[in-house]
């Protein structure tokens, strides 16, 4: 019998553990000069340095050491007064001096920790991540495997290697091992990538795009059973790419290790890959001996003792946290709880932010950004913010508060302006889409309507109001829609004497 | 040679061509030089005499000869570091040696032999075969450096750049008559020098004479801004020491610990000459005793072999250097493995499983861990000896120069050569060498080791300065003149 | 007592990386066995209260600003490499998964 996810999570308990590495957006690299600029041809940003090259040394990038430390500090951490960078000794092909410079026993920091809240069937809970430590190393170059079935590694020909991204500053961070989550494990691990990578954001100090590798995780998971107290052997899942994967990944994990247990078997304490497609993880190369990394300290760098007074600017220098901001601004625009998770979710309040500070109003903000403007790009699956500029939707509100578009205008003058019809005002031109707010044009108009339907206007005089109505749509039409229907209502209605 | 080419008695070019000439002549025996840069060289020779002529304000050794160390990277010139994983290898990138010594007009001759990646004492581990010491081509040059030291012993070049990582530069100097320095760590820029063990490598200058070897001092060193490591600070004048020759007063250390057992009885007598050389100058001698340095030796073992063991993984075959067996049936890591077999030597491949183990998970504290503790002690005991004396001195190598063959299948006998000089890099400060004469048993050259606290290398100079003319007046001639003239020879 | 086995060397250059025939490993460990008698007596000092010193200068936080340099031209890069194709080092099959 095969235990599905909440049969297994009855059973067992997991404990979580996550790395993450960020990969910084200094302009060069970590130990020299070279340019980071994704995309570039191969092998055109490197130097004797990041190549391995016999004869070259590594000099730390000042920058790098400054984000660590604000990623440090975001995270409640303590920066180390003393730190070493430390070569971590093994062999392959994409790593050029066969050892990678990283940080060992002297990390830059240690001891934080990051609030995860995650929805519960009681509400909003919070999950404390405690951090182990936030270290600097350098990133491997990028290998191609040419040949084979699969054009993956297995069974390929030969390898092409590009070296551009060796070198690139790296930032790890550790947990401490997560217990305590219960069935809310893959919520949890996916809320802290979440909230990591918005901090991060928050700080500019990576693009973090999963997508591109600018942010990676490995999960660790291990099970044991409900009441016992012991902990399992864990299994690490490398190549999960997106926020839903690590979602996925523990999941998954979960599933198989506690179907592993419960037919007896022992769970190996192995590396595995993530696959996209059916959400199960796979093995990864079976090492036959553990790999010794002989660490030693880095003897071509001199350590990293950062001044107290640096740490303290920078202490200072940090944003509003993502948490106190989204509390902020929810009180701020009186947005209920709901409504500011969906816009949370939609990756949208630095847009609708952005908006409110050029003017608009935030219910028009949000209702724009996340009604007309997200149906049209989910249509076409864009983001919303290809398709329109901040200042465009805030000029768009703004017409609207100002009484020269309607709603209905404003819809037009929007998918104008995503059609690529030019700014706001462009389109408005262009179509012709002026409010007519003349009043005497209106009451040109008003005065044709009532002599053209002079029965309904008898009506509304004698007090039927809703009569109105067909006035009004006549006045409609024969202004082309560009009138304010409010507008034409109450000057129709003083007009008949109401 | 430098007045010479400033009284334009002699073009750069002539010069040069005057020592490719002798270099014709002798190295077939000697066996100094990997690689001969005549192209490179003359062209920059030319440069320097248009230089001259149009009367630019040049480098005091601009025009002036010089001898490279294969371990140091030279653009578009094979850099070999006399192992054959590294055959043809043309470097892309100058070391800030190297471009300083062109910034200064000095003319690259040519790239000199030494053991594999620095690991030895007699360059005899040289994939290229050995060099022959000029004194006796039946014997070791010393090493790792021995082909630069014998490029000057034999007149091949006035000038030459050595490392020195445990001894390679102050050891062959020693046994070939010559002149070496090692600089205080940090002194000289490592960028560019193919890297044996970090914490301990250090480019240096050679040449036939105090003097010579501090205007070259002058131009390598200073802070390079490509090495994390090097000194921020402005060089001490060692021109100006060399030239003082006045050491009234100065107090001279005698290290209780590098002498007795292990010396050759000709070595110690030439040495405590000069150190009586040296009273006649008016400086004081102060007995001085440095327990540790007796564990100098193992701890240098551990740290130089586990540095190396990483600083060697790059050689892959992936990048760049020699690849083996890639015929399409084997794997990457085999490939590699492969290479490595037939590309290192056997030293190479000693030290590199020797350092593999001692920084492996178990045996880390024990052994390379204890090896930096040492280390710490040794500067300790240099700290507390330069409270009482301004300088150390001592024998550089325990023996002359023994013969080719003789010491090459025992390791430990081999490692022993460095028994004097390795405490200077353990504790990062500065060394040279100088002759003091000729040993009675086999008339071969002695060398006399000078040591100074770090940051200090004009007191070596001083003092060498001052003992060189004292020898010299006393032998009424340079001591290379007492070598037996080569075959050949100009 | 030997300090070290055949299979301790072979294991060592299996993480080293270099081929060694059996011969060659036998030499090894009886060679490795001798320097390691050697060298072990660095244990006889190397007391708990004695620090370790991995640099020989007393110098802390040499660092460069984050400017971009010129790089080699993938030429350059390229020019030492055994192998090479479209612009990137060619190697032998990497087995395995990373």
């Amino acid at each position: 019998m095969s235990l599905n996810y909440d049969q297994a999570i009855e059973k067992y308990e997991p404990t979580l553990g996550l790395e993450v590495h960020v990969e910084l957006n200094t302009k060069s690299k970590m130990f020299c000069g070279c340019a980071t600029e994704f995309g570039a041809q191969p092998n055109t940003q490197t130097c004797p340095v990041c190549l391995g090259l016999p004869g070259a040394l590594p000099v730390v990038n000042k920058k790098a050491i400054e984000s660590s430390i604000l990623i440090g500090l975001a995270l409640n951490c303590s920066i180390a007064p003393f730190s070493r960078f430390a070569r971590k000794n093994y062999f392959y092909p994409d790593m050029p001096k066969n050892f990678q410079t990283s940080q060992y026993d002297e990390p830059i920091c240690v001891n934080g920790f990051l609030d995860v809240e995650v929805e519960t069937d009681e509400g909003m809970k919070t999950f404390r991540i405690e951090i182990e430590r936030v270290h600097m190393e350098e990133d491997t170059g990028k290998s191609l495997h040419v040949g084979g079935s699969t054009g993956r590694i297995h069974g390929a020909e030969y390898s092409l290697l590009d070296y551009n991204r060796a070198g690139i500053p790296l930032v790890e961070i550790v947990t401490k091992i997560v217990p305590g989550t219960g069935k809310y494990a893959p919520l949890v691990a996916r809320g802290y990538v979440a909230a990591l990578r918005d901090i991060l954001r928050g700080l500019k100090v990576s693009d973090v795009k999963m997508e591109q590798g600018s942010l990676r995780c490995d999960v660790n998971l291990s099970l044991s059973k409900t009441g016992s107290g012991k902990l399992g052997t864990r299994s690490e899942t490398k190549n999960v790419n997106s926020l839903r994967s690590v979602e996925r990944a523990v999941t998954g994990e979960v599933i198989r290790q506690a179907n592993r247990l419960e037919s007896g078997e022992r769970i190996v304490q192995e590396t595995r890959h993530f696959l996209e497609e059916s959400g199960e993880t796979r093995p990864g190369r079976s090492k036959e001996q553990a790999e010794d990394y002989r660490y030693f300290p880095e003897p071509d760098l001199v350590p990293v003792v950062p001044d107290a007074k640096w740490i303290e600017e920078l202490r200072k220098s940090l944003p509003e946290k993502p948490a106190d901001r989204r509390a902020r601004l929810q009180t701020a625009w009186g947005v209920p709880d709901k409504e500011m998770a969906a816009m949370v979710n939609a990756e949208l309040l630095d847009t609708v932010e952005e908006t409110v500070l050029l003017g608009a109003d935030p219910t028009k903000a949000r209702s724009w950004w996340l009604g007309e403007i997200s149906r049209i790009a989910n249509d076409r699956n864009v983001l919303p913010t290809e398709l329109i500029l901040v200042k465009d939707v805030a000029q768009v509100i703004s017409l609207i508060a100002s009484g020269e578009l309607t709603d209905k205008l404003a819809r037009q003058v929007v998918e104008g302006v995503i059609a690529g019809e030019g700014n706001p005002a462009d389109v408005i031109n262009k179509r012709g889409l002026k409010v007519v707010s003349d009043d005497s044009a209106l009451m040109k108009a008003i005065e044709d309507a009532i002599a053209a339907q002079p029965e309904t206007a008898e009506r509304v005089r004698s007090g039927n109001i809703p009569a109105a109505g067909a006035l009004i749509g006549a006045v409609m039409k024969a202004t082309g829609g560009q009138a304010d229907a409010a507008k034409v209502r109450e000057l129709l209605l003083k007009h008949l004497g109401q | 040679m430098a007045a010479a080419l400033n009284k334009k008695e002699i073009s750069a070019v002539e010069l040069a061509n005057q020592h490719y000439d002798q270099i014709a002549a002798v190295d077939k025996d000697v066996h100094a030089f990997l690689y001969l840069d005549k192209e490179g060289a003359l062209a920059q020779a030319k440069e320097v005499d248009k230089k001259r002529a149009a009367g630019e304000k040049l480098s005091p050794l601009a025009g002036v000869p010089l001898a490279l160390k294969d371990v140091m990277t030279q653009k578009g010139v094979p850099t070999t570091c006399g192992s054959k994983i590294l055959e043809g290898w043309k470097p892309p990138y100058d070391s800030t040696v190297v471009s300083k010594l062109k910034d200064a007009g000095v003319i690259i001759l040519g790239k000199t032999n030494m053991d594999e990646f620095a690991m030895g004492s007699s360059t005899e581990n040289s994939a290229y075969g050995p060099t022959h010491n000029p004194w006796d081509l039946t014997r070791i040059p010393g090493g790792s450096g021995g082909g630069s030291s014998a490029s000057l012993a034999a007149f091949e070049a006035p000038l030459a750049i050595g490392t020195d990582t445990g001894g390679s530069i102050r050891q062959p100097a020693a046994v070939t008559g010559t002149v070496g320095v090692k600089p205080t760590y940090g002194g000289v820029s490592r960028y560019g020098l193919v890297a044996f063990s970090s914490s301990l490598d250090q480019a240096g200058p050679c040449a036939r004479t105090v003097l010579d070897t501090a205007l070259l001092h002058q131009v390598i060193a200073g802070f390079d801004p490509k090495d994390s490591t090097s000194i921020n600070q402005a060089v001490p004048d060692v021109v100006a020491a060399a030239k003082k020759l006045d050491i009234k007063g100065m107090k001279i250390g005698v290290v209780k610990q590098l002498a007795g057992d292990g010396y050759q009885k000709g070595v110690e007598n030439k040495f405590n000459e000069a150190v009586a050389e040296l009273v006649k100058l008016g400086a004081e001698i102060v007995e001085v005793s440095c327990p540790n340095f007796e564990y100098a030796l193992a701890a240098y073992y551990l740290i130089a072999p586990s540095e190396c063991s990483s600083n060697l993984a790059r050689f892959d075959s992936m990048r760049f250097g020699l690849r083996v067996a890639d015929n399409g049936t084997k794997g990457a890591e085999e490939v590699m493995n492969l290479t490595r077999q037939a590309g290192f030597g056997r030293e190479v491949k000693r030290r590199i499983i020797l350092g593999t183990y001692a920084l492996s998970s178990g045996y880390y504290d024990a052994y390379y861990g204890s090896a930096q503790k040492v280390r710490t002690l040794i500067k300790q005991d240099f700290d507390a000896a330069f409270t009482k004396c301004d300088v150390l001195v001592s024998p550089t190598a325990p023996t002359t120069a023994f013969k080719i063959g003789e010491k090459s299948n025992d390791p430990l006998a081999m490692y022993l050569n460095d028994i004097a000089t390795i405490p200077v890099n353990m504790a990062g400060i500065g060394g040279m060498s100088l002759p003091c004469g000729l040993a009675e048993e086999d008339n071969l050259p002695v060398g006399f080791q000078i040591m100074s606290p770090a940051m200090k290398d004009d007191r070596m100079y001083l003092v060498g300065g001052a003992l060189e003319a004292a020898l010299l007046s006393k032998w009424g001639k340079p001591i290379l003149d007492f070598a037996p003239k080569l075959a050949g020879s100009k | 007592m030997a300090a070290i086995s055949r299979d301790e060397v072979a294991n060592l250059a299996r993480l080293a990386r270099i081929t060694m025939s059996d011969v060659e490993l036998d030499h090894l460990a009886g060679e490795m066995d001798v320097i390691l008698g050697a060298v072990a007596r660095v244990q006889e000092v190397a007391g708990s209260d004695v620090l370790p010193t991995s640099h020989p200068l007393a110098v802390n936080n040499v660092t460069r600003e984050d400017l971009v340099l010129p790089s080699l031209t993938p030429t350059e890069a390229l020019s030492g490499a055994p192998a090479s194709d479209e612009g990137r080092f060619k190697v032998p099959q990497i087995l395995g998964e990373e």
